[in-house]
């Protein structure tokens, strides 16, 4: 071994100024690079925003936004032509509804029970599960609403019409399921365990400490798995093109069909418009109401979801 | 609080009555000769996280070719101070170094805001507490800092891989498997080679810091011995929680407290008769 | 001395305990049930699937172009259009989203530009898909004036599913120990060849797995598709991207136009004859076992190809 220790001459092993020089200037090109690609999606966001403003401005100055958003119908492709948002609306806000009020309660009980009464074993093996049931294709979904759903459903309604909000919502719900229950069981599993070792020792059971302890606390973050959920449901688009029906048509009804705003842009876009028409217009002020409703649902559930992180 | 320097015992060994060297006479002759010689020259040095100065004004200098260790309780900054020798600080935000460290013969100041620390971690080598090899193979490791030099040809890669290996005497266990994982080597080997992997680019400075705190005893010792057989050929500087690992392996030792530097001389007289009261305390084992 | 009264007597408390208990219980299976409601529907979607379609899937089912005559009408532009378009879709989305997740996890400081650009990721993943639709109809099509082409549909995949590897990323990133940074600086590696040779090769498991759950989703993507066109009657294949001659490979399929896979179904699904409703099936067939596998892919990776520091 020691014949191996000699007098240490590291000159020759330090690399040269050329190099060092040139390795910065890499060094610095990269880092270059790097933030480039991420302020692209900055551009993506503003790509966005230019295309569905451009193209709306041209339709609001031959439509008034007042009437965009009182007129009770909607047929552009009409000789009788009216530009009132208002049927797609109620149809999407219905398709929402119908989703929510099965995805809300089912997404909390499932998530206090994952996050408070199940075992590991059996959170693991369910989560996976959870992902598979999301993985699924929206088209595939929307088969699903329409061929196997809708007959089950009329089985039991014999008056609901072939097309009809509450199939495609109901499948939405349970689309939007497993994204609301691991959005609120993070925040439940984020709340410290010394605050559920306070309720057990002051005699609460499991029940309890979920209902009056956890789910308080975490309640920021609920709300945001829920608003964010919505934001989804709204944005959800397949399913409803193909079982919520084509017809606008102004009703809070879900047994009856009408089409939502994203089917309404899917049916115009399958056939084929001329660039300047109306009708391509439109597809962009749709387009543009559908942003900005889930932008501020978006907006609203991160800030909950951040004032979340910052309590624990 | 002014340091007190002692000068390092001429013959310590012989005092001591400790084990013989097992490296060549000449070559320890020669460390000791070249012992007299300045590797680094620290002059003044505070650091600050943010608000908090974590080293208040300490001087000290870091023979040629000597092993020197600072322990002091937890706490006391000495891994501060071993990190500002490879400005390892200015990887995280708020830190800001005063005075110097001066690297002779360069006679460049380590911590200087012009000095880049690129530069400074390309001359001063260091190993961790815990072993962190790289998930790559065992020749990979060793070899790693070569190849961010640039340096590519593979007989200078294969000549410099074996002699660090052999440094670190590591080399008779590993050279049957050089190309097998670095993780699959036990813990005090995982050591020994992230030790070689300094060794490999013979830096001017060798920084250890708490290198065996992660490791059983027996691993312990390997790397103690190690750590001696370096003596002569590296400027070793190292943190150690363990004032008997301090006396058994170096040259000098320093004692810190709360952030500033008590006592600094060769270690047996520093052991035997400190200059300090505070020093006594704690190797005593009064307080820390 | 006075004892104080209990508010329970021994016999009350033991039932409060057992009622309890029972409540306990009740929110148990309560949870179950709906768990296995989202397992029976998931059961039911592709037995319905599988009985619908599997009589109609054979061979001449993969290797015919569409057809007015349901029976005769195959998948092949489909799977091919869908295999190309996930081809562009790879390549710039995994360049892209490991870069801007390198930026913002290992350079981007604490600032309001950061800020802003993660809130901004954040949002570009809540954007409802037909929306990228128009991004790429407005801009790729109409500003660019690039066609309706193998190329933009790739690029709107892309750039939807973008975030999805940002996110994947940035978690993998965020996984590999801090010990492997401080060896590579203190060994005088600069930032990024810390990066490029010892950080990223120990976050590729995780990156992967982002990539694959990403491929998934832009599988079985339909509504940004319709939008630019994507073609549902197509009977020719686009130019083959590897050719017998110099230089081997060839560019012109990312202008050809092209059908995809959920494009094919949904069309079928349209039509009011119940024998393309057996054609929608036999492709949701196959659509789902593509993104069922490959959701199972990247679950299994994530499980066994953990980053090796965590044994």
């Amino acid at each position: 071994m020691s014949d191996l220790i000699k007098k240490v001459d590291q000159a020759w092993l330090q690399p040269s100024e050329r190099f060092i020089k040139r390795r910065a200037m890499r060094a610095a090109f990269m880092k270059a690079i790097l933030f480039g690609c991420a302020s692209l999606s900055v551009l993506v966001t503003l790509g966005i925003l230019y295309v569905l403003l451009s193209e709306s401005w041209a339709f609001f100055r031959e439509i008034s936004i007042l009437e965009f958003l009182t007129d009770t119908q909607w047929t552009p492709l009409f000789e009788d032509a009216h530009f009132g948002i208002l049927p797609l609306l109620s149809a999407t806000l219905t398709v929402t509804g119908v989703a929510l009020s099965f995805a809300l309660p089912a997404g909390l009980i499932l998530a206090i029970y994952l996050s408070e009464f199940a075992s590991n074993s059996i959170r693991e093996t369910v989560k996976p599960f959870l992902e598979l049931l999301e993985g699924v294709p929206t088209v595939v979904y929307g088969y699903f609403a329409l061929l196997f759903v809708t007959p089950l459903l009329q089985q039991l309604m014999p008056n609901l019409a072939g097309f009809n909000l509450l199939a495609p919502g109901l499948v939405i719900g349970i689309m939007i399921l497993p994204y609301t229950t691991s959005v609120s069981e993070d925040a439940m599993r984020a709340v410290p365990n010394q605050l559920r070792e306070g309720a057990y020792a002051l005699g609460f059971n499991r029940m309890q400490t979920a209902v009056r302890v956890v789910v308080p606390a975490a309640l920021s973050g609920i709300t945001a798995a829920f608003v964010l959920g919505m934001s989804r449901a709204i944005g959800e688009t397949m399913v409803v093109a193909i079982a919520g029906g084509q017809n606008p048509n102004l009703t809070f009804n879900p047994t009856e069909g009408a089409a939502a705003i994203p089917a309404y842009i899917v049916q115009v876009s399958m056939g084929d418009l001329p660039h300047d028409s109306m009708g391509y217009k439109t597809i962009f002020a749709a387009g543009l109401t559908l942003f900005l409703i889930t932008l501020a649902f978006n907006i609203i559930g991160q800030l909950l979801k951040r004032r979340f992180r910052e309590v624990y | 609080m002014n340091p007190t320097l002692t000068h390092p015992h001429e013959h310590k060994h012989e005092a001591n009555g400790s084990e013989p060297r097992n490296f060549a006479d000449e070559t320890y002759e020669a460390a000791m000769k070249a012992a007299t010689a300045v590797r680094a020259e620290v002059q003044d040095l505070s650091f600050y996280y943010g608000d908090m100065q974590a080293l208040k004004g300490i001087n000290l200098k870091l023979k040629d070719r000597c092993v020197t260790a600072l322990i002091g309780a937890s706490g006391c900054g000495k891994s501060t101070l071993l990190r500002c020798f490879n400005r390892m600080h200015d990887l995280y935000p708020g830190s800001r170094y005063e005075g110097s460290i001066v690297l002779q013969p360069d006679g460049k100041n380590l911590v200087h805001p012009k000095t880049d620390p690129l530069w400074v971690r390309l001359n001063v080598g260091m190993v961790f507490q815990k072993p962190n090899p790289f998930p790559k193979s065992i020749y990979e490791n060793v070899a790693s800092g070569l190849k961010i030099r640039g340096i590519t040809q593979k007989g200078l890669l294969d000549h410099q891989v074996e002699k660090a290996l052999k440094n670190a005497a590591l080399w008779e266990e590993v050279k049957e498997r050089l190309h097998k994982p670095a993780l699959s080597l036990s813990g005090g080997q995982q050591q020994r080679l992230c030790i070689a992997r300094a060794l490999a680019v013979e830096p001017s400075i060798l920084l250890l810091d708490e290198p065996t705190s992660a490791l059983d005893p027996i691993a312990t010792a390997r790397i103690e011995e190690l750590i001696r057989s370096l003596e002569g050929v590296m400027t070793v500087l190292m943190v150690t929680h363990n004032m008997q690992q301090a006396r058994r392996i170096s040259d000098f030792t320093a004692y810190m407290h709360m952030g500033e530097l008590v006592e600094f001389g060769a270690t047996e007289p520093l052991f035997t008769a400190p200059n300090e009261q505070q020093t006594a305390d704690y190797i005593q084992g009064r307080f820390g | 001395m006075q004892f104080i009264k209990p508010f329970y007597s021994h016999a009350e408390s033991r039932r409060l305990v057992r009622n309890q208990g029972i409540k306990d219980k009740l929110f148990s299976v309560l949870g179950v049930c709906i768990l296995l409601l989202a397992l029976m529907t998931l059961i039911a979607l592709i037995s319905d699937l599988l009985i619908r379609g599997i009589p109609r899937l054979d061979w001449a089912f993969l290797t015919e172009f569409p057809s007015r005559k349901a029976e005769r009408a195959g998948i092949l532009s489909a799977w091919v259009g869908t295999g190309l378009v996930m081809m562009v879709t790879a390549a710039v989305a995994l360049p892209l989203g490991v870069a801007a997740a390198l930026y913002l996890e290992e350079y981007a400081k604490k600032n309001w530009v950061t800020l802003f650009i993660e809130i901004n990721i954040n949002n570009l993943a809540g954007v409802p898909s037909i929306i990228y639709g128009l991004l790429a109809l407005g801009l790729f099509i109409y500003t660019f004036s690039m066609g309706e082409s193998i190329l933009v549909a790739g690029l709107v995949l892309a750039l939807l599913i973008l975030p999805v590897i940002i996110v994947a990323t940035r978690e993998s990133l965020r996984s590999v120990p801090n010990d492997i940074r401080e060896a590579a600086l203190a060994l005088g590696a600069d930032q990024w060849q810390t990066l490029r040779h010892y950080v990223l090769p120990s976050a590729w498991p995780g990156i992967l797995t982002g990539l694959i759950v990403g491929l998934a989703r832009a599988i079985g993507e339909t509504a940004p598709v319709i939008t630019i066109g994507a073609l549902t009657f197509i009977a020719f294949l686009p130019p083959a991207p590897i050719q017998t001659d110099f230089p081997y490979v060839n560019f012109d399929w990312l202008d050809a136009p092209f059908s995809l896979m959920p494009i094919q179904m949904f069309n079928w699904i349209s039509r009011p004859q119940a024998d393309f409703h057996v054609n929608a099936a036999a492709a949701g067939v196959i659509l789902i076992v593509m993104t069922l596998l490959m959701n199972g892919v990247a679950i299994y990776l994530r499980k066994r190809l953990r980053s090796p520091y965590k044994g």
